[in-house]
């Protein structure tokens, strides 16, 4: 297959720019390893669209998070993701802690923020009761949003405009082709541009292109989840003051989209870029850092930990942070690396997808790429029903439509079979367990699937596939081993 | 369908069903609401027997304990309601608005009173936050159960078991039944938490060894699960650093603790207790809400279904009585009434025909600690061959599960061949309590439920 673009990475950026180069007539691939979009590092986050007040002035880091947190509301309307403004606040339990906010307040000023502000902790208080601390920065841009549903409408918007995606194919050798489709992926695919957004992988992908000298560096962070008590207990975003030298924003507790509480996460770098353990030590810092900014929360609310890895560029001598590396590469023509594409990188994905865009303009005609605008392309993305959030009038018109509203598959989100069945059927043909769960969000609750896994395994082999094909995630993390027939 | 009721249940499993029964006998219009297709709850998918013993005088599987519930009812003017998932219960003082999400749309049932019977859901390895990967292959017992009982999945071959309850035991004998290795059970307590029959008859049977003091202290596998490391823990059960040992397997059956379901309670305002999540009530089981009675696993994790049902029995009564009026509230019954837990003792044999379950030992030739003499003989065959009742599925022609168990308890030495010789089986026709099939001379009974 001949493509003018093939993109490395279904992570937000390889699918927003996927979405990006589908607004042009251009033919663009998406390659994956994973078996679904957001499977690596845009997935395990903590799901926070920031303002962009940490990054260092004038790095693509800080302008790319404020255009990114200034665009996201209007994406997530468009693309049918839920979104909520919070606002958050960064609490300083010192005096120490108060200078850094007074400095960030500066700094985000100095990166076009608005609306920072030092408050006092009656102000935190009027919206988080029990948080500890001295005195907060207010920042009101910043929002929560759900991340899985964001990547995954990016793709489907692409995938609505003729782009192709191949998922588990991890991309194992790119060789070299005659102008102009200068790489021939895996023997298989040719494309004029290579885009690596890989990642995680970012460093291995840009070697296998002819490229070395980049190193990424993993960089875990532990999260426990906490049951869905958010309405009655952090409707806010609550941060530390940042403490220099940890190379992450500190533990912090976030509210998620779907009313749980979030606290991490931790920051320690490892070799392995695949090792998404949580480990007992971590776990317990977790307890006690959270607690210190809000005593109420008890261990018995906890329903279930993660861990995701960071791609930085900077090793832990450098302070653990660098910039992100976007360009198209002198040694290797077509080629365009994304490295370190870590913390902001989910805010700031669209806006990384438009300087890329910008930099296959500016490089068509040495490309090989002729970039016209499609003739009116789709931008929009209807949203998924959400049974339970829906009024009971509206629900007793969709179960009128059709019963299968009417059949509650995920009890403890109330998911219906529905919802399920349109997860399933989505199109970019993804069949996990963690599919359906990322798209209708069953298997989330206090009972961790424990009632709705039956069904959704049965909905899963109503739709053609093996009990011994059904997987929680990729490809070898079967559930069955096979079925009494 | 009314759109009054004086008494409306939520949950049909044993709880919900006795309740209905006693309601319904003293008068008052009752309605059962379950989400699932079929009444019968958690006990359509425990196949095993051993129910019954109090309150049917006979073994029975979970399936034929709730034929049999769900027979009392027959002839009573009771609505059933399945395929009806309770979203909100809405408290209007003396009358309780009920919304319910079914195929046919949204309802609203009314009711003067409301009887909880929404039993309980497990405890995950979120919840005992065991730390490592998160690979396919952890199953919580009662999830694994269902895949195999209902689906005849096979859910793994060489499995580890952290937690000595019942549901765990029991799936250890189930799985190696089904052909899987099962390398262990781990405790975190200093002692076996589930029935000394149960040890006896799942673990010891098959020489699958139980450790105390135990668990498991990290998951490892990046895909499927590949191993477990298993660690002594101390007093404040934290694993003991320096004693972990690696055990490659690819399942992990959690068998770590029932959690009374209580959402809906918790919505109307329910009390509960903080510990347990269990609904508090009165003595005569009603909440802290007047007119909502909560019995069974929503209130307090019982370990018999026998004991379920009974208190069931007075939460439905008083709940009919507080909606007509009739006062004479009757005071639920002590349950304190169970089968024996914990290290079966050596060189004594645990009586399995009632709930007595008399320990029985011989010396120099003589019996003691009999109560009967059907006991009596119990021991003595458990000395020299013991027999026990095959619990099983076997296919039928659509390649559903049925559930069967031997019409007579057969040699345990006979337990895995008769099992693999099922496995070969295709039922035609098979009707409960008749018999299905029947393999080298020995008849196996249909177990269904209806």
């Amino acid at each position: 297959m001949r493509y003018d673009v093939a993109i490395i990475g279904a992570g937000a950026v390889g699918c927003a720019i996927a979405r990006e180069l589908s607004f042009f007539k251009l033919k663009v691939a998406v390659l994956e390893k994973s078996c679904d979009v957001a499977f690596g590092t845009s997935g395990r986050n903590s799901a926070v669209c920031h303002a962009g007040f940490n990054n260092k002035t004038t790095s693509l880091m800080a302008r790319f998070c404020v255009e990114g947190n200034r665009l996201m509301e209007g994406l997530c309307q468009d693309l049918g993701v839920e979104y909520r403004k919070t606002g958050k606040f960064l609490i300083g339990f010192d005096e120490a802690d108060m200078r850094t906010l007074e400095a960030l307040v500066e700094k985000g000023k100095a990166n076009g923020c608005t609306g920072l502000q030092i408050v006092g902790m009656d102000a935190v208080h009027a919206k988080v009761p029990g948080v500890g601390g001295i005195g907060a920065m207010s920042s009101p841009n910043t929002a929560i949003f759900d991340t899985f549903g964001y990547t995954v409408a990016l793709a489907e918007n692409a995938k609505a405009n003729g782009c192709d995606f191949y998922f588990s194919h991890a991309v194992k050798s790119v060789a070299e082709g005659p102008d102009p489709y200068r790489f021939i992926i895996d023997g298989a695919i040719e494309a004029k541009v290579l885009i690596n957004s890989a990642g995680l992988f970012a460093d291995k992908v840009s070697s296998l292109c002819g490229v070395d000298g980049y190193r990424i560096y993993p960089c875990k962070g532990q999260y426990y989840v906490y049951d869905k008590i958010a309405d009655s207990t952090l409707q806010v975003p609550v941060y530390p003051a940042p403490r220099p030298g940890i190379g992450g924003l500190g533990i912090h507790l976030t509210p998620t989209i779907h009313g749980n509480v979030i606290a991490g996460p931790s920051a320690d770098y490892q070799d392995d870029p695949e090792d998404y353990c949580t480990t007992k030590p971590v776990l317990d810092q977790l307890l006690s850092e959270s607690s210190l900014l809000l005593g109420s929360l008890r261990p018995g609310q906890i329903i279930a930990s993660y861990a995701g890895i960071r791609p930085k560029q900077a090793p832990p001598s450098q302070g653990g942070f660098m910039d992100f590396t976007i360009k198209a590469e002198q040694g290797r023509k077509g080629l365009v690396n994304l490295i370190g594409i870590e913390s902001p990188g989910l805010t700031a994905s669209v806006p990384i997808a438009m300087h890329v865009r910008d930099i296959l303009i500016d490089h068509q005609r040495d490309f090989g790429l002729d970039m016209q605008a499609r003739e009116n392309p789709i931008r929009t993305r209807k949203a998924p029903v959400r049974f339970a959030s829906l009024d009971r009038e509206e629900q007793a018109r969709l179960i009128k439509e059709n019963p299968d509203y009417g059949t509650v598959v995920c009890r403890c989100q109330t998911v219906t079979l529905a919802e399920i069945k349109k997860a399933i059927d989505n199109v970019l043909g993804c069949r996990s367990i963690a599919s359906v769960k990322y798209r209708a969000w069953p298997t989330t609750g206090r009972c961790q699937g424990g009632y709705c896994m039956t069904r959704i395994v049965a909905e899963l082999m109503k739709s053609g596939l093996k009990a011994e094909e059904i997987n929680l995630r990729d490809e070898g993390s079967n559930l069955f081993w096979g079925q009494a027939r | 369908m009314k759109d009054f009721y004086d008494v409306a249940i939520i949950g049909a499993g044993p709880a919900g069903l006795a309740a209905a029964k006693a309601a319904s006998a003293l008068g008052a219009s009752v309605i059962i609401l379950e989400r699932e297709a079929r009444c019968g709850g958690i006990l359509n998918q425990c196949i095993h027997d051993g129910f019954g013993l109090m309150r049917y005088h006979r073994a029975l599987t979970g399936p034929e304990y709730a034929a049999r519930a769900i027979d009392e009812l027959e002839g009573m003017r009771i609505d059933i309601l399945t395929d009806a998932f309770v979203s909100q219960l809405v408290d209007n003082g003396d009358k309780k608005a009920i919304i319910v999400i079914t195929r046919s749309g949204l309802l609203t049932i009314n009711t003067a009173s409301i009887v909880l019977a929404t039993g309980c859901r497990e405890r995950t390895r979120g919840q005992i936050r065991t730390p490592g990967s998160r690979p396919s292959g952890v199953f919580t017992a009662g999830l694994a159960q269902s895949f195999v009982n209902l689906k005849g999945m096979d859910i793994g071959h060489r499995v580890v078991i952290l937690g000595s309850g019942d549901i765990g035991l029991i799936m250890a004998r189930r799985l190696t039944l089904e052909g899987a290795k099962v390398l262990g059970v781990y405790e975190i307590l200093s002692k076996p938490c589930g029935l000394k029959r149960n040890i006896t008859q799942c673990l010891y049977d098959f020489g699958i060894p139980l450790e105390t003091g135990m668990t498991v202290s990290r998951i490892i596998g990046s895909k499927r699960l590949e191993a477990v490391e298993v660690s002594q823990v101390d007093s404040d059960m934290k694993a003991i650093d320096g004693t972990a040992r690696i055990i490659e397997c690819d399942t992990l059956i959690l068998s770590v603790g029932l959690i009374p379901e209580n959402e809906l309670a918790s919505d109307l305002g329910v009390k509960l207790d903080p510990k347990t999540n269990g609904a508090l009530t009165d003595a005569i089981l009603q909440t802290s809400v007047p007119g909502v009675f909560a019995c069974g696993n929503c209130r307090k994790v019982l370990d018999l279904a026998d004991l379920v049902s009974r208190q069931a029995e007075t939460a439905g009564a008083n709940a009919a009585r507080h909606a007509l009026g009739l006062g004479g509230y009757e005071e639920a019954a002590e349950l304190d009434v169970s089968l024996p837990k914990g290290w079966p003792e050596k060189d004594v044999i645990n009586c399995t025909l009632c709930p007595r379950g008399c320990s029985i030992a011989f010396k120099d030739g003589k019996a003691l600690g009999y109560g009967c003499k059907r006991g009596l003989e119990y021991a003595k065959t458990e000395l020299v061959s013991p027999m026990r009742t095959l619990t099983a599925t076997v296919l039928d022609s659509k390649g559903h599960c049925v559930p069967i168990k031997s019409g007579v308890p057969v040699p345990r030495s006979s337990l895995v061949l008769l099992r693999q010789a099922l496995k070969s089986v295709r039922l035609a026709d098979h009707h409960s309590g008749q018999v299905a099939c029947t393999i080298d001379g020995i008849e196996f009974l249909s177990a269904a439920n209806g």
